[in-house]
């Protein structure tokens, strides 16, 4: 995904238009193990970029996820409360947490593209 | 359901690898034990009372209409459902319990003595200070130890655990600033290191403050600068636990100590693992202004379900007027009690954490065993302590990987990296060990070192019983080394119900029994 762009908290944001969409990383389910549940923001939460936005609980630990860009809340994955297995088989696509109206599209330029995120998980290991 | 009989239809439980297929699911003379819900017999009694014939009640219609819900059982009965029960517990009276930032110690005997004595087992609370002189001032000696043990000089008796004591302090922190900007304090955060136990922000948290966690350093420490750079008027206090989860000394106690007070603000230390240092380092010295001490850890009272804890809290001269009650004290009328915020002089209590004065029964241990020990045995329980977690780390590094370079304190902590590539995982280490009879260590915590194994022999482990220890955990790695990661994955085999699946059990938790047939009372 040419424009899916990473934070070093192993999130990820992937643009259309004005729209990002929002979710944990293939790097952090695997980390986290097996997801049993995902608390995500109200519809309509203004969030910074850094902001906590949800909070992923596994067998073996619970972490924030925060917001890799600022914006509104406009959309959240009601699907991952019945099933937050989807972050461990799809992170990347049914497994997303979140849509935000981006308030800043300058904020995408803190963050990694692919080959640069990929590059940074391989030097935490 | 009605009758205590086993529904011979009900399939057998998954059996152990080797087991064989019993018709009951009973292994020899270790048996299956349905739900005490399950064992039900309606009518049986322990206690025969004589029906009360007519007797007209005043309830004024409040009277129960229905069944109260609860199962019958007869005296025997309930003596084989917990006693079997009790069997499939393990405990530290039946072999090594190698829980790390558990400090699961010995229980001496003589403790359990002497608070059986009559004079402390058959007290009760709302007796009238005058017939209770005896245990205030052991409560009163006791105090007086924890202050010269930690250097400190003040103690706050009452909090009932660790994390009970956690929140006593952040309370007397919180009281403490409040006091100063008088009315409630602007500072909103408190630093919490990345390695802390959960209980630490989870304590600040429900105090109200926002946690800020600082980062470890290579050496897994607190890392000064970074601690440093996050200071300012805003900051209520930090929490650091010595030793550190890590099992290692925060060598910077007294420069951190130092930072926080220029801020401002106050410094928690976490003494979940004192005994490590107990009788070596005073607390006090370092700078702190308040820790908790786990009396059954250091102090050796039971935990890990033979309970309770107790966690009294030392405090400095800055936080102890706002200790909470009560409070014993010392006059001419010999031991009294200063039980409201009225008779406490100048002090400002926060309030009252608990009924009556704290878990007695524990003082009594803990003074039993501070006594049994004296000033030079507690060093030497601090000495084997740590140097049973070094042999131990002495014993397994040539095969396994410590997370840090260097001597450990009371306990060792080794990650994964021994286990890459190997299609072995901590969890399943662990579960492995418990085939070959080991309680397994404490596995993924800290969370600041991947895939942990924290291992805390305590000091009253044998030489003997850790050189066994320590050849079943080298015994288990040769087989990883072997290319045997299916063992493992199987693993527990033994054990009356083998893996369990933690994920099926986290995402769609059974909480409760519920009666297979619905009565006409629960359906209204």
């Amino acid at each position: 995904m040419a424009n899916r762009k990473y934070s070093q908290d192993h999130e990820w944001v992937e643009v259309e238009g004005e729209t990002g969409m929002i979710g944990i990383s293939d790097y952090a389910q695997e980390q986290l193990g097996d997801v049993v549940f995902v608390e995500l923001p109200d519809v309509g939460k203004m969030l910074d970029r850094g902001d906590e936005a949800a909070v992923v609980e596994s067998v073996k630990a619970a972490a924030e996820v925060y917001a890799p860009v600022g914006g509104e809340v406009i959309e959240v994955n009601d699907a991952l409360n019945g099933d937050p297995s989807l972050v461990n088989t799809d992170a990347f696509g049914d497994g997303w947490f979140a849509k935000l109206r981006l308030t800043d599209p300058a904020d995408l330029d803190e963050l990694m593209d692919e080959a640069a995120y990929k590059t940074y998980c391989e030097g935490l290991d | 359901m009605s009758g205590h009989s086993k529904d011979l239809s009900r399939p057998a439980p998954t059996m152990a690898a080797g087991a064989v297929d019993t018709v009951h699911g009973h292994q020899g003379l270790r048996l299956e034990e349905p739900l005490l819900f399950e064992i039900d017999n309606p009518g049986a009694v322990g206690v025969d009372l004589p029906d009360p014939g007519a007797t007209e009640n005043r309830l004024g219609g409040l009277e129960r209409h229905a069944p109260i819900g609860l199962p019958s059982a007869s005296e025997p009965e309930i003596v084989r459902h917990y006693t079997r029960l009790s069997q499939k517990n393990y405990a530290i009276d039946m072999g090594t319990y190698p829980l790390g930032s558990c400090t699961m110690k010995h229980n001496p005997r003589l403790n359990e003595k002497m608070v059986r004595l009559p004079g402390f087992a058959n007290l009760h609370p709302m007796q009238p200070d005058a017939t209770t002189q005896g245990a205030l001032e052991l409560i009163d000696n006791l105090a007086h130890w924890l202050k010269e043990l930690t250097g400190m000089p003040a103690v706050a008796m009452s909090p009932a655990a660790g994390a009970h004591g956690e929140l006593c302090g952040v309370m007397a922190i919180r009281a403490a600033l409040d006091d100063r900007e008088g009315g409630p304090t602007s500072r909103r955060r408190i630093l919490v290191p990345d390695s802390a136990h959960g209980t630490n922000p989870a304590t600040a948290a429900a105090c109200g403050f926002t946690v800020d966690a600082i980062p470890s350093d290579a050496r897994g420490r607190v890392d000064v600068k970074a601690f440093a750079d996050k200071l300012d008027d805003d900051v209520a206090g930090i929490m650091i636990t010595n030793p550190n989860t890590c099992g290692l000394f925060e060598n910077d106690m007294i420069e951190i100590a130092g930072l926080i007070h220029d801020a401002g603000g106050y410094f928690y230390c976490d003494g979940a693992n004192f005994n490590a240092i107990v009788s070596r380092v005073r607390p006090g010295d370092l700078g702190i202004d308040c820790m908790h001490i786990n009396l059954h850890k250091t102090f050796s009272t039971p935990h890990g379900g033979g309970g309770p804890g107790a966690g009294p809290v030392v405090l400095s001269d800055a936080l102890a007027p706002f200790a909470p009650t009560p409070w014993v004290v010392h006059g001419g009328d010999g031991f009294s009690l200063v039980e409201h915020g009225a008779d406490a002089g100048d002090a400002k209590p926060f309030g009252r954490l608990k009924g009556f004065h704290g878990q007695m029964g524990m003082f009594v241990r803990a003074y039993a065993y501070m006594l049994s020990h004296g000033r030079d045995g507690l060093r030497q329980v601090a000495n084997d302590a740590v140097l049973n977690a070094n042999y131990v780390m002495a014993q397994l590094s040539d095969v396994m990987t410590a997370a840090f370079d260097g001597p450990c304190m009371h306990e060792c902590l080794f990650d994964d990296r021994f286990l890459k590539d190997s299609g072995v995982t901590t969890l399943d280490f662990a579960k492995a060990m418990i085939d070959e009879g080991y309680h397994p260590m404490t596995m993924y915590f800290p969370l600041v070192v991947h895939g942990a194994m924290l291992i805390e022999p305590t000091e009253t482990e044998s030489r003997r019983e850790l050189d066994n220890f320590i050849a079943v955990v080298r015994s288990l790695v040769a087989r990883v080394q072997s290319g045997d990661s299916d063992a493992f994955a199987a693993a527990p085999r033994l054990t009356p119900r083998r893996r369990l699946d933690e994920t099926a059990a986290a995402r769609s938790p059974v909480l409760r029994w519920t009666p297979e047939i619905p009565t006409a009372e629960a359906a209204e």
